[in-house]
């Protein structure tokens, strides 16, 4: 009994992680490629070169992105197998055809598409090679498509029947365009915009930060400041509307998230408190009066539910855990919130001088992977959210582990977690190295060559060069 | 038996997921054929081994993920229970598959000295991959048995998987290179292709001992006229390979391609043995295609968009490979 708990314990925790490393990546990719894509026809417009040069620098940071996604990704089509053999067993047909569709009408195109994407520019047409990119956007975006309406099938399932204790579909468009998919799909959309947003500005505030003030960075700097400042308004709008239809799908779990114990009208937005499930309360409590009510139901007197309308008869709770639920979605809208701040205020600049300041500048470097923070946050708010199912009144999480033992998932667990700490560490080394790098190759085109930065200039972008 | 969706169904995607496997185990094969065989070259000779391989790899691995798709769609009881049985080496597998393809890309993003690193580690996940594949391979073979003979017999799977995988990736190198580096992709491939005789001969001795029912389909009579010219053509075809490859390379470098043909071949032909001796099982010997499969609405339409999509995506490979056709030439994103 004990090994199977930590069978279960432990394969959620190596699911988890690896999952939370595999979104990383896509999150970035999704957007990135429609930002190349952009680039390379602001480049084909106009004749700048400066444009293509931006083109050639962050295809390098797509190419390492898609690689880590890529490995990743065949590890979760693995682990539904290896961990989870009681989620196919129950809805393998209905998950089984929106994977298989992803893998067919996704995966291939991207990974054909991409080595034309990367090394092709030399051996085909202008138009081919941005053919080419435009397909291997258009696949990540496919694909997050089918995963997306899988996942919200698992949160708002309907279109099926349960014959035998097995799931069988029985309107295709229905579960595709289960009710939460379209707000999810937006949002992760959007969220993925925003992460590369502000990836291309802080990456580029930190070349400034360097002393770059090449052209092919001012561009890169701003089509990342105003690409932020156009989305976060859109991605705000759009999780409101997605809370609202959470609310009306899967209340616990909005109820968890702000932490609301009784079912009352004008109910408070809660800034902070330490939500506290043995006494069921909150203690140190500091909120908005009605706050909760106003975003929810758009008045401040309506009336929001509470977790205590989730508890069985004998006093054990049905709903998800609380605390997780309260500070993720508060890190994810917090960060939301200084988002908007930030590329409104570097837009602001930008628009005005037509440059950006020193503290500015830091600003966005250290914000340079906020999207990857709240995308996290965002993802652990809607899936903590819906335990103890894994489909919502479907399955429970606990009924599909796999029968491995204990021992054999904390290896592998293990394992991943010390093999994905160094990937990141890597990662974040090299994309800050190959910044570094392009402001030295651009001295050495226009300084003086006895410039001391000249020999490392040189060798890195010889390296570069040689770039393979 | 009546050729119903309940018939036909099962059949059909076991002959999707094989084909797939196939293919997977020919094109990704190369790669780590390669990515074995990188070991026992210089530094130069990595770059542009590196390049024969790096518009593809991505694509080719990608038929690892429809086969591992396509059991987990049309047989979800039996992926179930293979993965679960294969825990440990999947896992050996995946952060093999992690370790190549990530060196791959790191490895022409950093410094001379980590670049070394990254080479290193491009051959060990390459090595991690295939002998994993082996294994696997080996304890399916004896019916997902874990005793610890097994568990020898499929070591030794593994070493010859790897090696095939070496032989592989030496055939697609003769095609793809020039020079020194050619000439040392002969050598490698006649060793290799040594050992991959030698595992095709175990796999074929193993598989009617470990199961009665195979030793009974293989010596019966009439059956066991259908199924000789399997050997027959697979020895043929390996004593060919050996003989043209040692009179390789040719001044006008011609036959340079037909050695990696003949592997795919010899490939194909063995897993035409192995599909013979299982069907209709899938978990040898305790699940058949026909228990473990889905329900028919859900596999029609997955079939109805596999008809449409599978000839794109030859279309579009078949492109791939000939706009990067000819010899291996340095690979830049400029
Ligand atoms: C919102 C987007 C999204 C989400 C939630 C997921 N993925 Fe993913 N995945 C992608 C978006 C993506 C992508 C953008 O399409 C990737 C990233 C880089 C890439 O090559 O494609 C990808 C790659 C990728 C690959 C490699 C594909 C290839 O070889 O090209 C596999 C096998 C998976 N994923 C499988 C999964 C599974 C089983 C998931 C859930 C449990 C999952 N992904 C969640
Ligand atoms: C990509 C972004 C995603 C992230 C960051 C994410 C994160 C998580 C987290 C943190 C859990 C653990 C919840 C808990 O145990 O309390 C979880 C559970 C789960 N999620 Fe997701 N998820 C994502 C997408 C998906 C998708 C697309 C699927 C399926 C197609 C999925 C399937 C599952 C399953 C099967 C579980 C149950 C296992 C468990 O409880 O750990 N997730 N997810
Ligand atoms: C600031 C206002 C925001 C609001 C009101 C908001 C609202 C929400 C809500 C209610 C959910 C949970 C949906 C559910 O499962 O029921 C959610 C999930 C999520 N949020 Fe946000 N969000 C905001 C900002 C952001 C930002 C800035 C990002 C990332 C850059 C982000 C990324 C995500 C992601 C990836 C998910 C999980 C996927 C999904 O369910 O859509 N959100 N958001």
């Amino acid at each position: 009994m004990s090994t199977e708990m930590d069978a279960l314990i432990l394969s959620r925790i190596q699911f988890a992680a690896n999952i939370s490393f595999h979104i990383l990546f896509p999150t970035i990719t999704i957007a990135l490629g429609w930002v190349l894509l952009f680039f390379k026809w602001r480049y084909s417009r106009t004749g700048d070169d400066a444009w293509m040069k931006a083109y050639f620098f962050w295809v390098k940071v797509f190419a390492l992105s898609f690689a880590l996604g890529v490995v990743s990704g065949i590890t979760m089509s693995f682990q539904f197998g290896t961990n989870w053999p009681g989620f196919m067993e129950t809805v393998g047909n209905i998950a089984g055809p929106l994977l298989a569709y992803e893998v067919l009408t996704a995966f291939f195109l991207e990974a054909v598409f991409l080595g034309i994407m990367l090394f092709g520019f030399s051996r085909v047409s202008n138009f081919i090679h941005s053919l080419a990119t435009f397909l291997v956007a258009f696949g990540t975006t496919m694909s997050a498509f089918w995963i997306i309406a899988l996942n919200s099938w698992m949160h708002t399932p309907q279109g099926f029947e349960m014959r035998d204790g097995v799931a069988h579909a029985t309107d295709w468009l229905a579960i595709v365009f289960n009710p939460s998919m379209p707000y999810r799909l937006v949002h992760m959309l959007l969220a993925s915009g925003l992460t590369v947003a502000f990836l291309i500005a802080g990456l580029s505030a930190l070349r400034w930060l360097y002393g770059d003030r090449s052209e092919q960075m001012y561009k890169a700097l701003r089509t990342g400041v105003y690409m932020a400042a156009v989305l976060i308004p859109l991605q705000i709008f759009a999780g409101d509307m997605h809370g609202l239809n959470t609310l009306e799908h899967q209340p616990q779990k909005v109820a968890a998230m702000e932490a609301n114990w009784e079912t009352q009208g004008h109910a408070p937005l809660i800034l902070f408190a330490i939500p506290d499930e043995e006494t069921r309360e909150n203690h140190y409590e500091i909120g908005v009066p009605g706050g909760a009510s106003l975003i929810l139901k758009h008045h401040l007197d309506g009336v929001v539910p509470g977790l205590n309308d989730f508890v069985a008869e004998d006093g054990t709770a049905e709903h998800p855990p609380v605390l997780p639920l309260f500070v993720s979605f508060r890190v994810m809208v917090g960060i939301g919130m200084l988002m908007l701040a930030v590329s409104w205020a570097a837009g602001w600049m930008l628009w005005r001088k037509d440059d950006i300041n020193r503290p500015m500048a830091f600003i966005l470097a250290g914000m340079a992977f906020s999207g990857w923070v709240a995308t996290l946050a965002g993802w652990y708010t809607t899936e903590i959210g819906r335990q103890p199912w894994l489909v919502s009144g479907v399955i429970k999480t606990a009924d599909a582990v796999a029968p491995v033992p204990g021992s054999h998932v904390g290896l592998t667990l293990a394992t991943y977690l010390a093999l994905y700490a160094v990937l990141i560490v890597t990662y974040l080394t090299v994309l800050y190295k190959l910044a570094v790098r392009a402001h030295h190759s651009n001295l050495e085109q226009d300084s003086d060559p006895r410039d001391d930065t000249m020999t490392m200039g040189k060798a890195a972008g010889g390296a570069l060069a040689a770039g393979e | 038996m009546e050729l119903d969706g309940d018939f036909l169904l099962p059949l059909i995607f076991a002959g999707l997921m094989g084909v797939s496997i196939l293919i997977y185990v020919i094109l990704d094969g190369f790669d780590l054929g390669i990515g074995i065989l990188s070991l026992f070259a210089d530094d130069a000779e990595k770059d542009t081994m590196v390049a024969a391989i790096g518009p593809f790899w991505d694509a080719n691995e990608t038929w690892l993920v429809l086969s591992i798709g396509l059991l987990l769609v049309a047989f979800p009881i039996a992926h179930g229970i293979i993965l679960t049985a294969l825990y440990l080496p999947v896992f050996v597998l995946l952060v093999g598959l992690i370790l190549r393809g990530i060196a791959f890309d790191f490895r022409s993003k950093v410094s001379a000295k980590s670049k070394k690193v990254w080479n290193r580690l491009f051959f060990v996940g390459s090595l991690m991959a295939a002998l994993s594949q082996g294994y696997m391979l080996g304890i399916y073979v004896l019916g997902l048995d874990l005793a610890i003979a097994s568990m020898a017999f499929a070591a030794l799977v593994a070493l010859c998987l790897a090696a095939s995988y070496g032989a592989v990736g030496a055939a697609w190198l003769i095609y793809k290179t020039e020079g020194k580096l050619q000439e040392k992709a002969v050598s490698w491939m006649r060793a290799c292709l040594a050992l991959t005789a030698l595992g095709m001969v175990l796999i074929s001795l193993a598989t009617p001992f470990a199961s009665g029912r195979i030793f009974d389909k293989w010596f019966t009579m009439p059956e066991i006229f259908y199924l000789m010219p399997l050997p027959i053509v697979t020895a043929a075809v390996f004593v060919g390979l050996w003989l043209l490859v040692a009179r390789l390379p040719r001044a006008d470098d011609r036959f340079a391609l037909v050695p990696f043909l003949g592997m795919g071949v010899i490939f194909s032909l063995g897993f035409a043995g192995l599909a013979y001796s299982f069907y209709p099982y899938v978990v040898p010997d305790r699940l058949t295609i026909y228990d473990a499969s889905s329900a028919p609405e859900s596999l029609l339409i997955i079939l109805a968009g596999t008809v449409f999509v599978l000839p794109a995506i030859g279309g579009y490979t078949i492109l791939a490979y000939r706009i990067f056709g000819g010899k291996a030439t340095e690979l830049k994103y400029d």
